[in-house]
């Protein structure tokens, strides 16, 4: 006869170890949203260091368009305040409008156009901000994975039991999407 | 891209069992030699000994010897910004390091990837298709080639690539030196005869598997998959299907350092659409029009 102690104790076994292999992939994942995240801020971090180069090349050009450039020096330093994930995206959208309106109003400007620290810094800046574009659709791949792993059933019971909360997704506003209005 | 998990484990299973054919194939060969020479242990010794030794080569640094024979530079950022940072900036979407990145002095519109994992990667393009693909295509190619990177395609293809290549070369050679110098150290007039029999025989036994080992390397499905994942990693198809529309019109296909054994690892293939049997046994790649269709449908 076999004793039914045995049965319970293989059927504990495997929920134990369904229980481990469960953890530990959404540690992997949860761990996977941190560097994720760390790459979203590296890239707006390099953007932030390039604007004051960008900023100081084209004060001389600019007479008339202090606004401009007086808006991404202030979308600069609002997105250094920013504490929230939210707020993070905002002022980033932020300073990716501002700095469309300028390299559109340096359109008007040949002699600014035509210069080679300017060229650069344009390649320089749309290469980082398809690079924060990129990092923030990976950031946003990863936090859907582990949001629809802790909220399966039955991995749904275990994550509150360990505490697994949902992560927020990086997102921009549908109205911020559109193209901005350049006034001049 | 959870798919890409999946896929991993099939390519490093398959570059494994590749290994593993190709050792038992060339230690066959060694010991068929043997036995003509009265010693099929020494023939089958030296030629395990090499083939181990030749697939653990080509496994640490068939890339390398790839990129040397596709005469494949590395660029600085400096040169090519553009190029740089849509690898950098693909690389972070499909979560992966950047590759290295490298340019081939070609005015043909071509690119591969190569390389044993994500961490040993290099991604390669024609100076052709710098300077005719715009921003947006030249990110969907990059894309197609990340890709490969992530779900080790670029392993399988490497090996494929080393290994296969070395089995044309040997065969080749073999084929030659039989015919050659074969009769000379033959005493009697059946040997010769034998000898013959036996380089047709192996040839018969080679070309076939060779063959195979190509189409295996190939597999459609792997480039309908990097071209799906291309559009998931840019998030806009018409890029990569732009850039395959320039790359099927471009009157000049042909790179001139690709051959049998790198043919499959470029995105578009690298040789002159003649309907050739050549061309026809080493037809590597899924027709191009049908990608472009696939991805407009996305």
């Amino acid at each position: 006869m076999i004793n039914p102690w045995i049965i319970v104790g293989i059927v504990a076994g495997f929920i134990v170890l369904f229980v481990i292999v469960l953890y530990n992939s959404v540690i992997r994942l949860r761990n996977q949203v941190k560097n994720s995240w760390a790459q979203i801020d590296v890239q707006l971090k390099r953007r932030n260091d390039l604007i004051p180069n960008l900023v100081e090349t084209v004060k001389g050009y600019m007479k008339h368009e202090k606004t401009v450039l007086q808006n991404i020096t202030r979308a600069r330093s609002a997105i250094l305040s920013a504490k929230t994930m939210n707020e993070k995206a905002k002022a980033s959208n932020v300073i990716s409008d501002t700095l469309k309106s300028l390299f559109a109003v340096s359109e008007n400007y040949p002699t600014l156009k035509a210069n080679e620290n300017l060229m650069q810094l344009q390649e320089e800046l749309s290469g980082t901000e398809s690079k924060i574009a990129y990092a923030r659709q990976h950031y946003n791949d990863v936090v859907m994975e582990f949001n629809i792993k802790i909220q399966q059933f039955p991995a749904n019971f275990f994550a509150k039991m360990f505490n697994f909360k949902q992560e927020q997704l990086f997102k921009t506003e549908e109205t911020e999407k559109k193209v901005v209005k350049v006034k001049f | 891209m959870r798919i890409a998990f999946d896929e991993v484990r099939n390519n490093s299973i398959k570059s494994y069992l590749l290994m593993v054919i190709f050792i038992i194939l060339i230690g066959a060969l060694g010991a068929l030699i043997g036995i003509f020479y009265n010693s099929m242990y020494i023939g089958l010794s030296f030629a395990l000994i090499f083939s181990i030794i030749y697939s653990l080569i080509g496994y640490y640094s068939g890339d390398k010897m790839i990129l040397k024979m596709s005469k494949a530079k590395p660029v600085k950022k400096k040169e090519y910004p553009h190029l740089y940072h849509a690898a950098e900036g693909l690389a972070i979407a499909a979560g992966i390091p950047t590759p290295k990145v490298y340019v081939i002095d070609d005015s043909a519109l071509n690119a591969f990837a190569t390389g044993r994992d994500t961490k040993h990667a290099s991604i390669v393009v024609t100076t052709g298709l710098l300077s005719k693909l715009n921003r947006e295509e030249l990110e969907g190619v990059v894309a197609h080639e990340m890709s490969h990177v992530k779900n080790y395609d670029v392993r399988f293809m490497m090996l494929t690539a080393v290994l296969v290549g070395i089995v044309v070369l040997l065969s080749d050679f073999l084929l030659r030196s039989f015919l050659w110098g074969g009769h000379k150290d033959s005493k009697d007039g059946g040997k010769g005869g034998g000898i013959l029999i036996l380089v047709g025989l192996v040839l018969a036994i080679l070309t076939p598997i060779i063959g195979e080992l190509i189409k295996l390397g190939i597999s459609r499905k792997r480039e309908y998959m990097a071209d799906a994942n291309a559009a998931i990693l840019t998030r806009y198809p018409p890029g990569l299907a732009n850039a395959l529309r320039k790359i099927s019109k471009d009157p000049d296909p042909l790179v001139d350092q690709a051959n049998r054994a790198t043919a499959h690892l470029f995105i578009s293939t690298p040789f002159r659409k003649t309907k050739g049997f050549v061309t026809n046994i080493f037809s590597t790649h899924p027709d191009i029009n049908d990608r472009i269709r696939r991805l407009e449908k996305m």
